[in-house]
């Protein structure tokens, strides 16, 4: 038998309503006990002092992309996990954009095997709504859940085609599975590459309206009213998004949404000087836009941050910004910016810990996200107070596409905890 | 220390009616070299020598009735120094609204130092026409010439140390007519 | 340092001053073109190299033209030509350039911000010849320039600019340069090429009449016909039939009005012919000015010494009489 008690720390469990000293115990892989603080423990165990720390349920990231299998020279399944486990997370859900894509179990076994192998955070494979992400067939759903998925999305594209996204959201309902959606009428976003308006005007880019993502979301949620079935919506950026999201929720329609850290921290300034590190799908957008966001966090009508991780190589980034590839990496900057919500807009820090945890887990029925007695311990354990500069050179990452570079952070993952294995330690973390 | 500008360091040598006898005298020199005005054309290089050529004019045309064409000449665009300096010197262009082929140029500088502004003010010239000869007035002559340049006509002879500086201050740019040496100013 | 830039990548954010410099320095140059020998030695030696990603044939023989006066040595070189079509990227394309150590690089490219991703990655100066949609810096300087020969200054002016504003990079230098100098501005269009930002640079109106009511000076833009298909108008016709600056429109600007048109024309599409061709149309000034603002641009960019670590702030006055700094002074003793 083996036992650890992580000491000393704040737990925040919002899965159970906890947010207090306490000391955990951790017993072959499983969450034994929450003891409070300074209980007597029998001296038997390995200890891990967390002083100063919060102990929080391991956190899970539902949005994605490892790159593997096709385009590892971005990113693998080991290094995007290794990348995960830096940043606090103990679990990934990784999108379908791979090349093969993930329309199939095959597909699906062989980013389990390679997670598997890489044996640190763990990867729940999200499958194609639509065979090969062309929009136009449902793929074999049914089929990638026996292998293992645990949502459909046609994530990098959105789903153009408004009777297929019907079908799809009547079809997954027989699997439980949610639909994920990246919500972008291209015919609207033309040939966008940042948020239409005056920087865009003034750097003569083309730009993405705002309504290239609300117009999709109003269809979806339309949709979702008649169909049943479960609406996810990915990476909201823009105020009027956000509305209509809170207002479908007053309805009582199963819809729930994410936010990057990227759009709840960066307005579209940061593209200014066509700094490709700072173009993404959907983009930057306006204060105002970013102040929707964060309240939409603050309401519950966001309930999930997500990164999008999106590895891309320096050749793909060094580019002129009309070619330039979309997104950026997220994965090890995602914690303090989360963390820097409770300071800067006064969201409870039990708030971001559940938008971390406990939701993303529900949304995908996963069994994790919790400190409850007898779950997997998968723990964080993050010094709040631990400042440190952003270099994308020692990412865990194989790329290192970010805007925060040089950037100074406040909050860091100093152990990650996976079935309780520790699978992460930051340099000069204390105990043991 | 030396990066001081004492008061007394600095030394008028010639005042606003040194200024102008000398001026009245080099007018009489030009008209009796050239045996009179025909052909000649003055040329002021940018941007004192341009006032000095004025004066010259009016003094010309007071003794002999005649108005000699009149020009400005910028050499900023022939200077061999311009990789060199930090400096950006605003070119202001050269305006000759008269031809100079087969004309007498008489050239007007202000100070004659290392004679390379008159090198370059040459070239300026020739690429401009053929004139039947050149000729240089200028104000002061400071000496250490790096070029085979001399001057025509001289209003003063000024031996100098190379590190002082002679500056010609004259009433259309700077208020008043004076001649004043001093030392070098620290960078 | 009047104009302190290394790079001539646009004009947003140059001061007032700065422009007025340009304009005074490209205003000299414009005599040597009117000499018999059209040349300087300014730039004797110095390496002038010119990278076009778009076609272009006068803004490309404009520069050349004027890189040659100021006797530079000119090597052009064009997509076909470069080895982009080989697939080497823009960057790598500029590195093995700049190897060669050019003193500048003017470039043209189909990407807004390309002279910028240049800028931050080599040494020497790029001008911007084009990047998409964004700027065309030397275009707009030589068409204030034409302006203000005509109608001695530029602030107070009344001007309408007129076509596809959203997609026009001389627009948006023009518009930026003429804001900065405190002209008064006048944007005309179909509201599918007026976007409602562009309220915040001059007066939008979709009324080609009422926009060049009283105007000083009525620049017309290029319409690319390929924008046809994309539903920013129906069709050329029905585009010019609102936006052709005829006769009668003009009737309504100022009787001393100019026009403008950045070249090529489309006769009857932008501007009826008898307009083009009549008196009120400046164009051959115009490029005669290119020539002496892409002069006046090499000039200032091209002479930097290459030593130089960027010392801007270390500029001595320009002193008059002195043509060539004196080897450094010694201390006095004492």
């Amino acid at each position: 038998m083996s036992e650890t008690i992580i000491r000393g720390g704040t737990v925040v469990d919002p899965a159970n309503g906890i947010h207090g000293r306490h000391d955990v115990v951790v017993r072959d892989g499983v969450i034994a006990a929450l003891l409070r603080a300074d209980a007597d423990d029998g001296g038997a165990a390995e200890s891990i002092d967390a002083s100063g720390c919060l102990v929080v349920p391991g956190l899970i990231d539902i949005h994605v992309h490892l790159r593997e299998p096709g385009y590892e020279y971005k990113e693998t399944v080991e290094s995007g996990t290794r990348a995960a486990v830096a940043g606090g997370f103990t679990s990934v859900a990784c999108m379908a954009n791979t090349n093969p894509v993930n329309d199939s179990a095959a597909v699906t076994d062989y980013i389990r095997e390679r997670a598997a192998a890489a044996a640190l955070a763990r990867v729940f494979p999200i499958g194609a709504v639509s065979k090969g992400l062309k929009g136009e067939e449902l793929a074999e759903i049914g089929e990638m859940q026996r292998a293992g998925i645990v949502a459909v999305s046609d994530d990098g594209m959105p789903i153009m085609n408004g009777g297929l996204m019907r079908r799809a959201l009547e079809y997954t309902s027989m699997f439980g599975l949610p639909v994920i959606v990246h919500e972008e009428e291209r015919t609207i976003a033309g040939e966008g590459v940042m948020n239409e308006g005056t920087l865009s005007l003034r750097l003569g880019l083309k730009g993405v309206h705002a309504a290239a993502e609300e117009a999709m979301i109003a269809r979806d949620i339309a949709l979702l009213e008649r169909t049943g079935g479960r609406l996810h919506i990915a990476h909201l950026s823009t105020a009027g998004s956000v509305d209509l999201v809170r207002a479908a929720k007053q309805r009582g329609l199963a819809v729930s949404a994410e936010a990057s850290p990227h759009h709840f921290s960066l307005t579209e300034d940061a593209v200014d000087g066509y700094n490709t590190n700072a173009k993404m799908n959907p983009p930057l957008r306006t204060a105002c836009d970013v102040e929707a966001v964060r309240r939409g966090l603050h309401d519950g009508t966001i309930e999930v941050i997500a990164t999008d991780h999106a590895p891309h190589h320096r050749d793909e980034k060094e580019v002129e910004f009309d070619v330039a590839a979309n997104g950026i990496v997220g994965l090890e900057t995602a914690l303090p910016l989360a963390l820097r919500l409770t300071e800067e807009c006064g969201i409870p820090l039990a708030t971001i810990v559940a938008a971390m945890t406990v939701n993303p887990a529900r949304i995908l029925r996963l069994p994790h996200g919790t400190l409850s007695a007898g779950a997997a311990a998968d723990i964080t354990v993050i010094d709040p107070a631990r400042r440190w500069t952003v270099e994308a050179a020692r990412f865990k990452s194989k790329s290192r596409n970010t805007p925060f570079e040089g950037m100074q952070m406040q909050g860091q993952a100093v152990l990650t905890m996976v079935g309780g294995r520790i699978v992460w330690r930051a340099d000069a973390v204390g105990g043991a | 220390m030396a990066s001081e500008r004492q008061v007394h360091d600095i030394r008028v040598v010639m005042d606003a009616q040194a200024i102008d006898r000398a001026l009245t005298r080099v007018a009489h020199e030009i008209l009796e070299r050239n045996k009179g005005t025909r052909d000649l054309a003055l040329i002021g290089i940018r941007s004192r020598g341009v006032y000095i050529a004025e004066r010259l004019r009016a003094k010309i045309r007071a003794i002999e009735a005649t108005d000699i064409p009149t020009g400005i000449i910028d050499i900023t665009l022939y200077r061999d120094d311009l990789s060199r300096s930090h400096q950006q010197p605003e070119v202001r262009g050269t305006q000759i609204s008269f031809g100079i082929d087969d004309k007498r140029v008489v050239l007007v500088d202000d100070v004659l130092f290392t004679g390379r502004t008159i090198r370059a003010a040459l070239d300026a010239l020739i690429d401009l026409g053929r004139p039947r000869n050149v000729q240089l007035v200028v104000l002061v002559d400071r000496g250490h010439r790096e070029l085979p340049i001399r001057p025509d006509y001289v209003g003063k002879n000024l031996p100098t140390a190379v590190d002082e500086s002679v500056q010609v201050q004259l009433q259309e740019s700077d208020g008043r007519d004076e001649v004043v040496i001093a030392p070098v100013e620290e960078d | 340092m009047p104009f302190a830039h290394r790079h001539l990548l646009g004009l947003e954010g140059l001061s007032r001053d700065e422009l007025t410099f340009l304009l005074d320095t490209a205003r000299s140059f414009t005599e040597i073109s009117e000499r018999d020998i059209k040349k300087v030695p300014t730039l004797r030696g110095k390496t002038v190299v010119s990278l076009f990603y778009e076609a272009s044939t006068r803004t490309r023989a404009s520069f050349e033209i004027a890189a040659k006066r100021m006797s530079a040595d000119f090597v052009s070189l064009t997509s076909s030509t470069s080895s982009a079509t080989k697939g080497e990227t823009l960057l790598d394309t500029a590195r093995n350039l700049a190897a060669m150590r050019p003193d500048a690089i003017i470039l043209r490219h189909a990407a807004a911000g390309a002279p910028h991703f240049l800028a931050a990655r080599l040494e020497c100066p790029i001008i911007n010849a084009g990047d998409g949609a964004h700027e065309h810096p030397t275009q707009a300087l030589l068409d204030l320039l034409t302006i203000r020969e005509r109608k001695r200054r530029l602030d107070g002016l009344t001007i309408a600019i007129v076509g596809d504003i959203l997609h026009s990079r001389v627009a948006r230098s023009n518009i930026f340069a003429l804001n900065t100098l405190g002209a008064s501005l006048r944007l005309i269009g179909p509201p599918t090429l007026l976007p409602p930002e562009l309220r915040a640079w001059g007066e939008t109106t979709t009324s080609l009449d009422e926009g060049v009511r009283d105007a000083d000076v009525i620049m017309m833009l290029r319409i690319q016909l390929e924008r046809q298909g994309k539903n920013f108008f129906p069709t050329v016709d029905e585009y010019s039939r609102y936006f052709c600056l005829t006769q009668r429109a003009v009737a309504h600007a100022k009787p001393d009005v100019m026009i403008l048109h950045p070249g090529p024309m489309n006769r009857g599409v932008e501007i009826a012919s008898d307009v083009a061709d009549g008196p009120y149309s400046v164009i051959m000034d115009q490029v005669t000015n290119g020539i002496a603002v892409r002069m006046a641009v090499l000039y200032l960019l091209a002479n930097r010494p290459k030593l130089e670590a960027e010392s801007d702030t270390e500029s001595a006055a320009v002193q008059d009489q002195v043509p060539a700094p004196a080897p450094r002074l010694r201390r006095r003793a004492g």
